[in-house]
């Protein structure tokens, strides 16, 4: 795909949310940088996903780097950075985990801080990451069930069964 | 099932609408919603059709046992009304526009006093809304907290330790807590200084948006001001940042207010008397003219320059002129040119049998 305003490769692919629309934009390197510092102090826009990328091409990303960036996925979900940075939404509580070190720029933009502290749940305050696995033991029993590995599933089915009759 | 309960709220009106919180003649409604996902599904935009068909019935099954008011709350399934019966609940300000657009199941319980709605699968797992009328920030944080904690007990939400609530959007993440004051600010329109005051509310934060949120327009000069920061501060602190800048704002609109009778009361007089005079005698008018009138009249009410019209009936009509109303109320479906022309017959029969009744007192 071809960038939106130049001949070049598009390499970044910013969905916009503001105002519950959805605005979709190609661009190569140099328009993004130049698109997504632009808004800077613009009235009505508040922190954005595009903002706080922008601030992350601030500080030296390449495009190389991002792009990297862009294909890991998430083992419990299977969302891939790029994804989630298309459509501003991840994919599930794992991605929180498994895309740390991205996403936290990105929040301290959005929050200015980084730490939770609010309430925390009457169950489970220690953290999701059994329930969680119950996403990705679902999915690889349905991609065993679709190959007809039914040995595996059958694993899977026992192992989800166990996790979803403990108790916290 | 779920149309019956819908063909009975046409016919009542909600809690907050009922102008009787604190500073209620600017303030029509605190709002503060939580934002909350259960930790072994995939948020909705990688969730399977199984897998919402599941939230929603894990979460219906929870959310039914919190005896929270008095009166039983009542499941709606979204994904079985038709269009008409969506928007209704969006004018209610019961489900947001995208819960309303959205695919798939997903569906609303709500208690009969209208003040607590839980959205199931929007854009997170579940969405819980408290309504109170007027500024009350205090007791809207009271009241879903308590709901939140009696849900907590049954479910087991996505949590981090560091992060807080995990929500799909990191935009929510932390407390997942937004609340949102609606004010009536047309003094401040009028005078031509609304776009200062919002300038001044997004230095700090916060953001303005219209009635019916996100991307909406600033209707019959309704504005919602809510917090964007979630992560970082406890609940209560980040919703009384919102509650904070209130004070000044209505200390700007009631100043305004004074000048524009000081300087203008002729012209405001004339203006309100127009206002009401349409909203009494046109035959067909459109949402959009409705919402700018009823503004005006609105303020003209405040400033005691119409007597005869109660708060709480002109609060209703605000909601009752919207186009699903109108055509519930009416119980057919109705072309754009005959919402119009019922709206303006509705507004009618509403304003002069008012004035009478309030004559034969």
């Amino acid at each position: 795909m071809k960038c939106q305003k130049c001949e070049r490769p598009a390499t970044f692919h910013i969905t916009e949310l503001e105002g519950g629309k959805h605005a979709e934009l190609h661009l190569c390197e140099e328009h993004a940088r130049q698109y997504l510092t632009q808004g800077d102090g613009e009235a009505g826009s508040g922190p954005t996903i595009a903002g706080a990328l922008a601030q992350q091409l601030a500080i030296g990303q390449t495009a190389e780097e991002l792009a990297r960036l862009d294909q890991r996925a998430c083992p419990v979900c299977g969302i891939t950075f790029y994804e989630f940075r298309n459509q501003g939404r991840l994919g599930c509580p794992h991605d929180y985990v498994c895309f740390e070190k991205e996403l936290e720029p990105l929040i301290a933009n959005i929050h200015g801080e980084t730490v939770h502290k609010g309430k925390k749940p009457k169950r489970g305050a220690a953290g999701t990451q059994q329930r969680t696995e119950l996403i990705r033991m679902r999915r690889e029993m349905k991609e065993a069930i679709e190959k007809e590995n039914y040995e595996r599933a059958k694993e899977l089915r026992d192992e989800i069964k166990k996790v979803e009759e403990t108790k916290d | 099932m779920s149309h019956v309960i819908l063909n009975d709220l046409a016919n009542t009106i909600g809690e907050w609408l009922r102008g009787s919180g604190p500073q209620a003649d600017i303030v029509m409604s605190t709002r503060i919603r939580l934002a909350r996902n259960l930790a072994e599904f995939p948020f909705i935009s990688r969730a399977s059709d199984q897998d919402r068909a599941d939230i929603e019935r894990i979460l219906r099954d929870r959310v039914l046992r919190v005896r929270e008011t008095s009166g039983e709350l009542l499941y709606v399934n979204v994904s079985d009304l038709d269009k008409l019966d969506r928007q209704f609940l969006v004018e209610r300000q019961l489900i947001s526009r995208e819960h309303a657009e959205s695919q798939g199941a997903r569906g609303v319980v709500i208690d009969p006093g209208e003040q607590i709605s839980l959205m199931i699968n929007e854009e997170d797992h579940l969405r819980i809304q408290c309504m109170h009328s007027g500024l009350d920030v205090q007791g809207a944080w009271e009241q879903i907290n308590r709901i939140d904690d009696l849900i907590s007990e049954h479910v087991n939400y996505a949590f981090h330790p560091r992060l807080g609530y995990l929500t799909a959007c990191p935009t929510n993440v932390g407390t997942g807590v937004r609340v949102s004051v609606l004010v009536h600010l047309p003094a401040l329109v009028i005078t031509k200084q609304i776009e200062k005051v919002f300038r001044s509310l997004q230095k700090i934060s916060l953001a303005v948006r219209g009635l019916y949120g996100e991307g909406s327009q600033a209707m019959g000069d309704f504005y919602q001001i809510s917090n964007q920061q979630t992560l970082g501060r406890g609940e209560l602190e980040l919703v009384e940042q919102v509650a904070d800048v209130v004070p000044a704002l209505l200390h700007y609109e009631r100043e305004a207010r004074d000048v524009l009778v000081k300087e203008s009361q002729q012209m405001l007089h004339d203006q309100v008397s127009r206002a009401y005079g349409i909203l009494r005698t046109a035959q067909t008018i459109s949402s959009e003219e409705t919402m700018h009138l009823l503004s005006k009249v609105r303020m003209g009410v405040n400033l005691g320059l119409i007597e005869d019209l109660p708060m709480p009936k002109l609060n209703e009509l605000f909601i009752r002129t919207q186009p699903a109303h109108l055509q519930k109320i009416r119980g057919i479906e109705l072309s754009s040119a005959d919402r119009n022309i019922e709206r303006a017959r509705y507004l009618r029969r509403y304003l002069n049998r008012e004035d009478g009744d309030s004559g034969q007192n």
